[in-house]
């Protein structure tokens, strides 16, 4: 039986991100993270975007861009600090940003792209960041109930494709893409590599094709910005 | 005091270094010493900083480093990477700290109106990981205390701290309060007691030196 050939145009693919919509980003730090997908999004420019991603990536980087070009309304995330352009635009109210221990933003993405409602755990009691969440007692002891978290689009950045949407990551740049891959409605994987189906070894594939929408090819030579950070 | 925290790092322990002045242990850790060093990004089995030229663009630590991978190390997602956490797999953290409190409680993530930029994976490092040491130099740059009897910013975990070394001694954070442990070279106790905000309980006899 033969399988969908998943290549589309970034340009169609992202033109599917309308204003207000909730995307999750792959990536922590540089590795994994979309850049020409996300890019693209700053080229089309809807507004008062939700987004999830771990962190804020760095001034003129990324997530940044998005930032810069005031598309964000929200930004669900562990850490900006490395962006004290995120970090200015946070204190100044220009957009608002919910952090979550990084774990449970993890383990919130899996849980929605597992199908689940949520889980139950005890990290974050009597901090700050307990404050404001259900609770629940098990076994004589509080816990708190972390709602899953999911979203309209996942933007992920792969290592190799297949053209029917298996992918595999490299390094440390799996981070979050598997998660969030899981977790959308609708899954956009840009690909470094994109083999003919069957080019992957199906042990090796760390996101099974069924979980990805669209698949965009990158060019041979990426931008610099994919490259070592020079501080 | 970084080498000091490097002779707590055994053979065989898995142990996640913070970010910052935790990172800068490792550097004191015999290199045929044992230890599979964790980074929340991704990869359990650190096998230190890339050469200069040499760095690899999909491999960094949780600081943004770039890293090399050890034989036998090993890459994964962040929900297994906090799983391992949560899990109880690490022997041992190092962490950062704004105040730690003589009843373990460390704070290291918010100061309101001034440093807020997202806690990581502190939280879960802080309470999950077998045992938390803290680095942390013994007052800020004003001189004011760091370690104190109850924390008065925020908390990242409470009561999660075990050991904390700083450039004036070791402390050990027990149910009857802190113990001093040893003391710096040239670092007297009465100095400590003057820059310690919180109770010290001394052991009888001479103090260790580090």
């Amino acid at each position: 039986m033969p399988l969908l050939d998943k290549s589309t145009s970034l340009t169609e693919v992202i033109a599917q991100i309308r204003d207000g919509a909730c995307v999750m980003i792959g990536g922590f730090g540089v590795p994994g993270t979309p850049f020409t997908l996300i890019q693209e999004l700053v080229r089309q420019g809807p507004k008062n975007l939700t987004l999830i991603k771990n962190d804020a990536n760095e001034p003129g980087m990324g997530v940044d861009w998005l930032l810069s070009a005031g598309m964000v309304r929200r930004l669900i995330t562990s850490h900006v600090g490395l962006n004290g352009n995120a970090v200015r635009m946070m204190n100044a109210g220009e957009i608002e940003v919910e952090f979550v221990a990084q774990g449970i933003l993890a383990e919130r993405i899996r849980a929605a792209g597992a199908g689940l409602k949520g889980f139950v755990s005890d990290i974050g009691i009597g901090t700050l960041l307990a404050q404001g969440k259900q609770t629940v007692e098990m076994d004589g002891a509080t816990y708190l109930i972390e709602p899953a978290l999911e979203a309209d689009f996942a933007l992920v950045h792969a290592a190799r494709a297949d053209t029917f949407g298996n992918l595999t990551y490299a390094a440390t740049a799996r981070n979050f893409n598997p998660l969030m891959a899981m977790a959308a409605n609708c899954t956009i994987a840009e690909a470094e590599i994109i083999v003919p189906v069957g080019g992957i070894d199906p042990d090796a594939i760390h996101t099974p094709a069924p979980f990805v929408d669209h698949l965009v090819a990158l060019p041979q030579e990426l931008m610099e910005v994919y490259g070592v950070v020079k501080r | 005091m970084l080498a000091r925290a490097a002779r707590d790092i055994t053979p065989g322990m898995t142990v996640n270094l913070g970010i910052g002045l935790p990172t800068q242990v490792m550097a004191y850790v015999a290199a045929d010493c044992p230890v599979c060093l964790h980074s929340e990004n991704g990869i359990a089995g650190v096998g230190g900083l890339a050469a200069p030229g040499k760095a690899d663009r999909n491999l960094i630590d949780a600081g943004g480093g770039y890293i090399t991978c050890a034989p036998g190390g090993a890459f994964f997602d962040s929900a297994v990477s906090f799983a391992l956490v949560r899990g109880g797999r690490l022997d041992l953290t190092l962490l950062g700290a704004f105040e730690v409190a003589a009843n373990g409680d460390l704070a290291n993530w918010i100061i309101p109106g001034k440093s807020a930029a997202g806690v990581g994976g502190a939280i879960e490092l802080a309470q999950k990981a077998r045992r938390v040491g803290v680095l942390t130099t013994h007052t800020d740059k004003h001189g004011n205390p760091k370690i104190l009897d109850r924390c008065t910013l925020p908390l990242t975990a409470v009561g999660c701290v075990n050991r904390i070394y700083t450039d004036m001694a070791v402390c050990d954070v027990l149910p009857d309060g802190l113990h001093l442990v040893e003391l710096a070279e040239g670092v007297s106790l009465a100095q400590v007691r003057a820059a310690t905000g919180a109770a010290l309980i001394v052991p009888e006899g001479s103090i260790p030196t580090f």
